[in-house]
């Protein structure tokens, strides 16, 4: 049963970081724009946060220095992007890379500097219950927080009006524009958003899960947020159910290695993406068959540049 | 007033009360533009064009595909800024940064390429364009009291992306409605209606006019704008060449005016033979619908011989796609033989082997479905007529033959367009439409399927698209057309059928119909009933 207990605590630890940034992503790909340069802005925002984190000796500071250094690259993505309306997808990737060589340089002077870890938040009485007092009331502030993302970016998205403009963005520029909306604008607000989430999932990784900064931390984990959102189908809830599947076969394929599984390791390690992927597409499919239409939004990746 | 849903007699109430209203105040106008001029690079789109619409008229602008018109409406609208001149507002001089400010004045617009998002549901669509942060529940209310005040029903949480064209136009038009506007901009509403929705929509805006409510309508239908308008504008390359009044015109003069020179009336020989051999039948083709909004077809008889020209008329999303896909291979039927062409079954053959046959098919969105948008006219020509045009040795494309084709395909059919081989896209919806005729036309197939051959074309190029299929029948061709335009199908076709819910009527000789009847079938009124009122009215 404990061991159970700690495997789901493992889970969620594994899976808050996809989710955080996948989130994001998600808003910013719902408003139209494609930005792969998730990975750039997560490490930086692991290398900004526990940087700040050591030299101010607040870890609050960390983290919102974190969703800055992420909200600042993904600023410089929407002045090429929107601004100069480059090509998304070469944008993006040069973000990534320039996160990933520019996260060395800042996090060089704390490499080997161990701090302690956020901690979590204890709810009394609450977290006294057996099994899911734990697991539901004895989380770091991250996993709440994502949590709330999640939610607030699906209420915003379906039962607001900006969320509504938000995602005419991401359908159909011309006719948004035509109606008034300020395209750039929005979209903008949409990627700014998407950096901060990126930068707090970084903030995550340096913060929380291993607390110190080592080169290259992120390990992929922005591409894999990026995959969650498309096989979400656009969808947040959807996106949340892909970061746990995604972070449960992790966790759960390294119990199984450690058990002594008579399967090739490397095999173990590339099963969570396969049934990741294996999985999502399904519920693409069964979406499809439904009638519910196209699902990414209609104009993604292209750049939109107003006439007057 | 319409804001609020007020109940149709009510809304005529007011009306009366403002339109007497209107007579006392002394006629001011409501919008102006002073030499407005606007330039895209070299081109001059409208150079120093003046305007002027009173509150409670209904004003046409009047012009050929590229004279101006939507540039202009664009300026008045806020979308478009113009280089020169300015725009007065009930006398005073406004600034239009943005169509929001545009709106707050008091200006809507339905435009003529839809502005709608076809992955929201309609009301999501209509909140959109409305100022007011209302919720969703709530525009759905009103506006299914707007829809139903002026006879232009809607279902608010469908999906647009299921929406025929037909009913897209009706969102534009409610959404525009909802807005309360003074002054109404309508970018030829009218292509895609039945003669009742037309007849329906003439009655909202002359409403609107008694309302004291200003209407600037854009068509190309002249006989529509004689009928409705007080007053025209007519626009030739950017400039205004003509103000009159429409009422003292008739069609051939307005026409005259907007094109500088006569426009021909399509010449046919009254009486084809069309008893040749049968070249294409469909029978009793039943067919669902791949989209689960869509609708099946039932049943569907057919008979198409050389030498005649079919029109299939109805309101749009009745079935009209479906059957094209199934005649064209878009789609399989159920059995070979629901399909015969020359006397093959080709229920089950693709839409390639079909063009073998010497078909060939012309769908109804020519940007997207004819043509695709960001290739060039040689590169479209090469897609569609890989199969018979023989452009490629070796499966190497033959260039040089390509675009000879291409230069064939625009001289032959006076297609307008800059560089010698531009992408569709950049070609105006009247020269891409007389190109993806004309690319099917020049090959000389014995069978062409059409749908909405003229949809939002200008009156010359109409007039030679109707020629062409005319001379294409006459040279013993069979030629259907699926078209929800009247007047067009009473102009070229020998006999009309009409769709209605999946089903298709028989087809009658076009000498035995009248409008009203074809109305009342388009309109799903039973044949029976509806013939012995033919027979009283003929």
């Amino acid at each position: 049963m404990t061991l159970a207990v700690a495997i789901a605590l493992t889970i969620i630890t594994a899976a808050t970081p996809l989710l955080i940034a996948a989130i994001g992503e998600l808003v910013v790909e719902r408003a139209g724009v494609l930005n792969l340069g998730v990975e750039g802005m997560m490490i930086m925002g692991a290398a900004t946060g526990v940087g700040v984190a050591i030299v101010t000796e607040s870890s609050l500071l960390g983290v919102l220095a974190a969703i800055a250094a992420g909200m600042a690259l993904s600023a410089l993505f929407a002045l090429m992007v929107l601004g100069l309306a480059a090509n998304q997808y070469a944008s993006g990737l040069a973000l990534t890379i320039f996160g990933l060589g520019l996260s060395g340089v800042v996090g060089a002077p704390f490499v080997g500097i161990q701090r302690e870890g956020i901690r979590r938040i204890e709810l009394p009485l609450l977290s006294e219950i057996p099994v899911i007092g734990p697991i539901l009331f004895r989380q770091d502030p991250f996993v709440y927080a994502s949590i709330a993302l999640v939610a607030g970016v699906a209420w915003f998205l379906w039962r607001t009006r900006a969320g509504l403009i938000l995602r005419a963005c991401g359908e159909n520029p011309v006719s948004a524009h035509a109606l008034g909306y300020r395209v750039l604008r929005i979209r903008l607000y949409a990627v700014l958003f998407g950096g901060a989430c990126a930068g707090l999932a970084g903030a995550y990784l340096s913060l929380v899960l291993t607390p110190f900064w080592t080169a290259g931390m992120t390990a992929g984990r922005g591409w894999i947020a990026l995959a969650i959102v498309v096989f979400a189908s656009w969808l947040p809830l959807r996106a949340m159910l892909g970061a746990y599947l995604f972070g449960g076969l992790i966790i759960l394929q390294l119990h199984a290695q450690t058990a002594g599984v008579n399967i090739p390791s490397q095999f173990l390690a590339a099963l969570p993406y396969l049934i990741t992927i294996v999985a999502l597409t399904l519920i693409m499919a069964a979406r499809r068959s439904a009638g519910r239409g196209s699902v990414a939004p209609a104009s993604l990746g292209q750049p939109f540049a107003p006439a007057r | 007033m319409v804001k609020t849903g007020r109940s149709a007699p009510m809304l005529r109430a007011v009306c009366r009360v403002q339109a007497r209203a209107g007579m006392t105040t002394q006629r001011r106008p409501l919008v102006q533009a002073e030499a407005l001029t606007r330039r895209f690079g070299d081109l001059v789109a409208n150079d120093a064009v003046d305007l002027t619409v009173y509150p409670g008229e209904i004003h046409a602008l009047l012009g050929e595909n590229g004279a101006g018109k939507s540039t202009l409406v664009k300026m008045l609208y806020g979308l478009l800024a113009p280089d020169e001149g300015r725009i007065l507002w009930e006398g005073a001089p406004v600034a239009l940064p943005d169509p929001t400010a545009a709106r707050a004045l008091g200006i809507g617009m339905v435009f003529q390429h839809f502005s709608l998002f076809d992955a929201l549901s309609v009301a999501e669509n209509v909140a959109l364009a409305l100022d007011d942060d209302a919720p969703l529940a709530q525009v759905a209310e009103r506006l299914r009291e707007v829809s139903r005040a002026y006879g232009l029903p809607l279902e608010p949480d469908r999906g647009v992306w299921r929406l025929s064209v037909g009913e897209r136009q009706r969102i534009e038009i409610v959404r525009c409605l909802m807005q309360d506007p003074r002054l109404l901009i309508l970018d030829e509403p009218t292509s895609v209606l039945t003669p009742q929705e037309c007849d329906g929509l003439f009655d909202t805006l002359r409403t609107l006019r008694d309302e004291g409510r200003a209407v600037l309508y854009i068509s190309h239908k002249l006989d529509e704008v004689r009928a409705l308008c007080e007053a025209a504008t007519i626009l030739r390359a950017g400039r205004v060449v003509e103000r009159c009044d429409p009422r003292t015109q008739s069609s051939a003069s307005l026409a005259r005016m907007m094109v500088g020179t006569q426009i021909s009336d399509v010449r046919r020989s009254a009486m084809r033979d069309v008893s040749g051999p049968v070249r294409l039948r469909v029978s009793n083709l039943d067919l669902p619908s791949e989209d689960p909004q869509g609708t099946s077809l039932k049943g569907v008889n057919l008979e198409l011989h050389a030498g005649e020209i079919l029109g299939i008329a109805g309101v749009a999303g009745n079935g009209q796609d479906e059957l094209f896909a199934a005649i064209s291979g878009e789609a399989e039927a159920p059995r070979a033989d629901a399909v015969v062409l020359d006397g093959a079954p080709v229920g089950h053959e693709g839409i390639n082997r079909r063009r073998r046959r010497s078909a060939a098919f012309v769908p109804e969105e020519r940007l997207g479905h004819a043509a695709a948008p960001r290739m060039s006219l040689s590169e479209n020509a090469l897609v569609a007529g890989h199969a018979s045009n023989g452009f490629l040795r070796g499966g190497l494309i033959q260039r040089d033959r390509m675009l000879g084709w291409v230069d064939s395909v625009t001289s032959a059919f006076d297609v307008r367009k800059g560089p010698r081989d531009p992408e569709a896209r950049d070609l105006s919806g009247g020269n891409l439409q007389k190109f993806v005729v004309g690319r099917e036309i020049l090959r000389k197939p014995d069978l062409l399927v059409v749908m909405q051959p003229t949809w939002g074309v200008d009156a010359g190029a109409a007039s030679l698209i109707r020629q062409s299929l005319v001379d294409l029948a006459q040279g013993g061709a069979s030629v259907l057309v699926i078209s929800q335009d009247l007047d067009e199908l009473f102009e070229i076709a020998d006999r009309v059928a009409v769709i209605f819910t999946g089903r298709l009527s028989a087809a009658y000789p076009v000498r035995e119909l009248t409008r009203e009847r074809v109305g009342l079938l388009m309109g799903g009124a039973d044949p029976a009933a509806a013939q012995p009122e033919m027979e009283e009215s003929a």
